[in-house]
């Protein structure tokens, strides 16, 4: 318990050092889930920052495949299958399912990247 | 005005497509007999009366499904090639509406021809969206099965004076869209008729309908319409698909369209469900709807008689 409360600290005290220090603090990149369900990406609209990971995981019985043309495109998902995409420019990304194409969602990338 | 707009215009409504749908079995014998394809039941019913040529369809055998709605797709593919065998008429030859395997795995697709060799058919493929989910797109497929073909897949044969075309709508999906044939393929298949007499009979196979049968769950073609364009001016045109895991059938003009059962689980009709996935229904429910019915289409009548008849009970 001591040993875990004092590695915590530690950390914490690390990242207001980072933070203070205007060091890059790419260990804050966050990652946002996208459920594919009933043949729908949910939610259909993320907004995430420069540096962030979304993650699709599908949970339908039939396999999904996430595309952006010129960007990103996964391979086809089996059920409980994920894909990852980190994104490191800002912009609006436009998605679809390579498999039934009428499921569409966005993701846009908020940050100070200059393009 | 677009594919769309004007497949939408000529299309059915959705009431009317629920009227005119109904479960049918594993498998569509056709007979060809003064020209005009005739469905004359699923298999398993006797042929006792044909002449004429016979072949076969069978569709979305998705070998590797192991999900809840039926958790082996390649048992239930055994069962209906089990039909076809014991068919007293033996068809000229089967096709096979796309969708063969689940995944596009080698392993699949290898179970998928062991079953389907058994029947001893001339089995004529066009894939499905999950035959061409590989690494490399389609290359599985091809290696198997599109040697004569050309582009992704698509191929037109000759038999007993009936023109066979085999389609591709499953490659290169655009955004937002359905199904797709692309402009090669369009120019290709109207190089493929010029020489075709107007009373050639003409069948047309591809996965996803040509026709829409339900937009928002992409059970259409978006450029099906040029195809049906071309086709025109012949007297006697029968466009078979899949992908939809249930019959829809419907008549206009020269044109008898159809739609295939899957013999691995059902669909459920447009609109029923939250989305098209598969369905589940009580195991011991499974093989009555997966079940063979009776589809009878006699010549010089615009509709389908259908009486359910299920594969067990």
């Amino acid at each position: 318990m001591k040993v875990a409360t004092l590695v915590r600290g530690a950390f914490a005290a690390a990242l207001l050092l980072a933070l203070a220090l205007g060091l890059p603090t790419a260990a804050l990149a966050a990652n946002t889930e996208v459920k594919i369900d009933n043949f729908t990406f949910g939610p259909q609209k993320v907004t995430v920052k420069v540096g962030d990971t979304v993650t699709w995981t599908n949970e339908d019985d039939i396999p999904h495949l996430v595309v952006s043309i010129g960007h990103y495109r996964s391979q086809a998902l089996d059920t409980g299958d994920k894909y990852s995409f980190t994104f490191t420019k800002a912009g609006t990304f436009q998605y679809f399912c390579g498999l039934h194409p009428q499921m569409q969602g966005t993701v846009v990338v908020e940050g100070a990247a200059t393009q | 005005m677009s594919a769309h707009d004007e497949d939408h215009r000529d299309g059915l409504s959705r009431r009317k497509v629920l009227e005119c749908m109904t479960w049918a079995g594993t498998g569509v014998l056709w007979t060809v007999a003064g020209g005009i394809p005739t469905s004359l039941g699923i298999v398993g019913e006797a042929m006792a009366e044909t002449t004429g040529m016979t072949f076969l369809q069978i569709s979305d055998s998705h070998v590797g499904f192991d999900k809840p709605a039926n958790p082996n797709a390649l048992g239930t593919l055994e069962e209906a090639i089990n039909k076809v065998k014991a068919l007293k008429a033996k068809p000229a030859f089967m096709i096979h509406t796309g969708d063969i395997t689940h995944l596009s795995k080698e392993k699949e697709f290898d179970d998928a021809r062991h079953i389907i060799s058994q029947a001893g058919l001339d089995t004529h493929y066009v894939p499905g969206e999950h035959d061409i989910i590989d690494a490399e797109p389609g290359a599985l497929y091809k290696a198997r099965y599109g040697q004569n073909a050309k582009g992704s897949g698509y191929y037109s044969f000759d038999q007993n004076g009936v023109h066979f075309i085999g389609l591709v709508n499953v490659a290169d999906l655009k955004a937002g869209g359905l199904g797709s044939l692309g402009p090669d393929q369009l120019a290709w298949l109207a190089d493929d008729l010029k020489a075709k007499s107007a009373s050639t009979p003409i069948v047309v196979f591809a996965h996803i309908p040509l026709w829409t049968v339900y937009e928002k769950w992409g059970w259409g073609t978006d450029d099906g319409a040029q195809v049906l364009g071309l086709l025109k001016r012949f007297g006697s045109v029968t466009v078979l698909n899949g992908h939809i895991h249930q019959i829809v059938q419907k008549v206009e003009g020269n044109v008898t369209f159809h739609t295939a059962r899957s013999t691995a689980f059902p669909q459920p009709a447009p609109g029923t469900a939250p989305s098209p996935g598969p369905m589940k229904v009580a195991d011991d429910k499974l093989r009555s709807v997966l079940g063979i019915a009776e589809v009878n289409y006699k010549v010089g009548s615009s509709r389908l008689a259908i009486i359910d008849q299920p594969l067990q009970g």
